[in-house]
């Protein structure tokens, strides 16, 4: 469960940068007051791309409008032409540009997930698309529609959500980010390598929060499953335990003998789990590839199961304990 | 009286059990001397105290008054941990229902008894001749389950000696067998007994299996009612 959220959490962020980085911008804008990483809706004036238009080393300024249609998935309003210049283009897998303002594009993983092809009428924010391409995923957003569209559907019309600037060389973009910062202060503005670098657990508000109640849980119910797992087993083990200590067996050696068993279960229950999250990440591709990514995070094997140990060792004390104490002569009668 | 050295020593041993708010006597002034390399049977009805001076002997609980010498270490004045390093190597019990551990072969059921005692799982070179006297070389790699209640509770001897005790306790030791099992496991007692002087402490209700002894003492309502 622990690898499986961590995995999910690292593996959504990380193919959120990827598809950052695909809009092919060296420079990202988000209006006053927003988060780097957010959904906010569109209260940035579209008249300010022709303010980023005139800044010197400027070659494209173009800008979307992004709104959450339900969970983490959201639909963005491009203008197709600007962000193809800027982009490098989408590669078309099925169909073509926009046609018209019902017109929708979706990405490769989208319509795998959900079964469509070009020339399909998909319904999205109560309104029916007409599916107008199938593209290569990493190119900003998986649903893309015309920028006017979203913007008259959202009430939005003249506003964006945030702009990218395309330079005439990438190595200006310090330059030009000073500039526009001393003119827009309340602006946040970003490099690329700066802005995908937010793409972290830390830099979205309450995921750290969430993946620590889950270690939380984690350990709850690994201590509550090894706790009456080993006290059943301690109770049905009792004559075998009075056995031992007829043998000579003192309650160090029982006590040594059911944590090493635990340990050696919760080992291989770790080395199950590991095994597992393979198995929820061939899930997640193979049936809801745009909604969700799951990363393997092998840096978090050796510390899920740390924790795990420590939970299932915590568990078994006291059973451990009980059995260590019990009474020979009782045990050795027990049927 | 003979000159030979005692190996249990038994004087004015009492053992009151507490059920609830009641006292119950289980042994009432036993006295018994056993010597080194005897074979010794106990015999007495249920209730009589015989199975509770057998858990004394064998350091299992404590007794409530009296003294227990056991090759000379008095097991009334013995700690908990004291008792249980006892356990290890002065005696070998062997138990009416085997008591093997299910889930571990013949051989592992021994070779715990000796990691217990000793921290090293592999018998002795001389126990091998106590397998051979045993009978059950050839079965040790099989678990209990498939093993004849005879073969089990042969088992359970050898994993009785694996720590060469200084007294073998036997409870009940034909207990649970036929009458062909039973006459296999006394003669095989009492050969261990001629043979590598192995002092044998046995209780039964069974006046047959208490022939194959040197000694028969009997108990009635806690006391030891002849020697």
């Amino acid at each position: 469960m622990m690898l499986t959220v961590v995995g999910l959490s690292e593996g959504m962020l990380e193919d959120s940068a990827r598809r950052a980085r695909g809009a092919g911008a060296d420079i990202w804008i988000r209006p006053p007051g927003s988060a780097a990483i957010g959904l906010s809706s569109a209260p940035m004036p579209e008249k300010i791309l022709e303010f980023f238009r005139q800044q010197p080393h400027v070659v494209i300024a173009t800008g979307s409008v992004v709104h959450p249609i339900g969970g983490v998935n959201t639909v963005t309003g491009l203008d197709f032409e600007e962000f193809s210049r800027m982009s490098g283009g989408f590669r078309f897998l099925e169909g073509g540009p926009f046609e018209g303002p019902d017109d929708i594009i979706v990405d490769e993983r989208y319509a795998r997930q959900e079964n469509v092809h070009a020339g399909d009428t998909i319904r999205i924010m109560n309104r029916d698309w007409h599916v107008r391409a199938v593209v290569e995923p990493g190119k900003l957003a998986r649903l893309i529609v015309p920028l006017r569209t979203l913007q008259e559907l959202t009430g939005n019309t003249g506003k964006l959500t945030q702009a990218y600037l395309k330079l005439d060389d990438p190595t200006n973009t310090d330059k030009v980010i000073q500039s526009l910062k001393a003119q827009l202060k309340d602006y946040q503005i970003y490099s690329i390598e700066e802005f995908t670098s937010l793409f972290s657990v830390s830099n979205v508000p309450g995921l750290r929060a969430f993946i620590h109640v889950i270690i939380g849980l984690s350990v709850v119910v690994g201590f509550l499953v090894v706790f009456l797992s080993l006290y059943t087993a301690v109770l049905e083990r009792t004559r075998e335990v009075g056995i031992l200590k007829s043998l000579g067996a003192s309650p160090a050696y029982i006590l040594n003998i059911l944590l090493r068993e635990t340990a050696l279960l919760t080992l291989a229950g770790s080395v199950l789990g590991i095994v597992l999250t393979f198995g929820t990440r061939w899930a997640v591709m193979t049936f809801i590839p745009a909604s969700l990514t799951q990363k393997t995070v092998p840096e978090w094997w050796p510390i899920a199961t740390g924790i795990a140990l420590a939970g299932a060792l915590i568990g078994a004390a006291y059973p451990g304990w009980k059995a260590a104490r019990q009474d020979a002569i009782e045990a050795l009668a027990y049927e | 009286m003979s000159e030979e050295p005692l190996i249990i020593r038994i004087r004015d041993l009492h053992k009151v059990y507490h059920v609830g708010e009641v006292d119950v006597p289980a042994l009432r002034g036993v006295n018994l001397d056993v010597k080194r390399g005897e074979f010794l049977a106990v015999v007495g009805p249920s209730g009589s105290g015989k199975s509770t001076m057998f858990h004394i002997v064998g350091g299992l609980t404590p007794p409530t008054s009296g003294s227990v010498l056991v090759n000379g270490k008095d097991v009334a004045r013995m700690s908990d941990a004291e008792r249980t390093e006892m356990r290890k190597r002065e005696v070998g019990f062997v138990f009416q229902k085997y008591n093997l551990l299910p889930t571990l072969s013949a051989y592992d059921n021994i070779a715990i008894a000796r990691h217990i005692a000793r921290g090293s799982p592999e018998p002795d070179g001389d126990f091998r001749q106590i397998l051979e006297l045993l009978g059950i070389a050839h079965r040790l790699h099989h678990k209990p389950g498939a093993l004849s209640g005879g073969e089990q509770q042969r088992v359970a001897i050898a994993r009785a000696l694996v720590n060469h005790p200084a007294i073998l306790l036997a409870d009940e030791p034909t207990g649970n067998l036929d009458s062909r099992n039973s006459e296999a496991v006394l003669s095989l007692l009492r050969d261990l007994n001629q043979r590598i002087g192995q002092t044998i402490l046995m209780i039964t209700h069974n006046p047959e299996a208490a022939a194959y002894a040197h000694r028969i003492v009997h108990m009635r309502d806690g006391r030891i009612v002849d020697a």
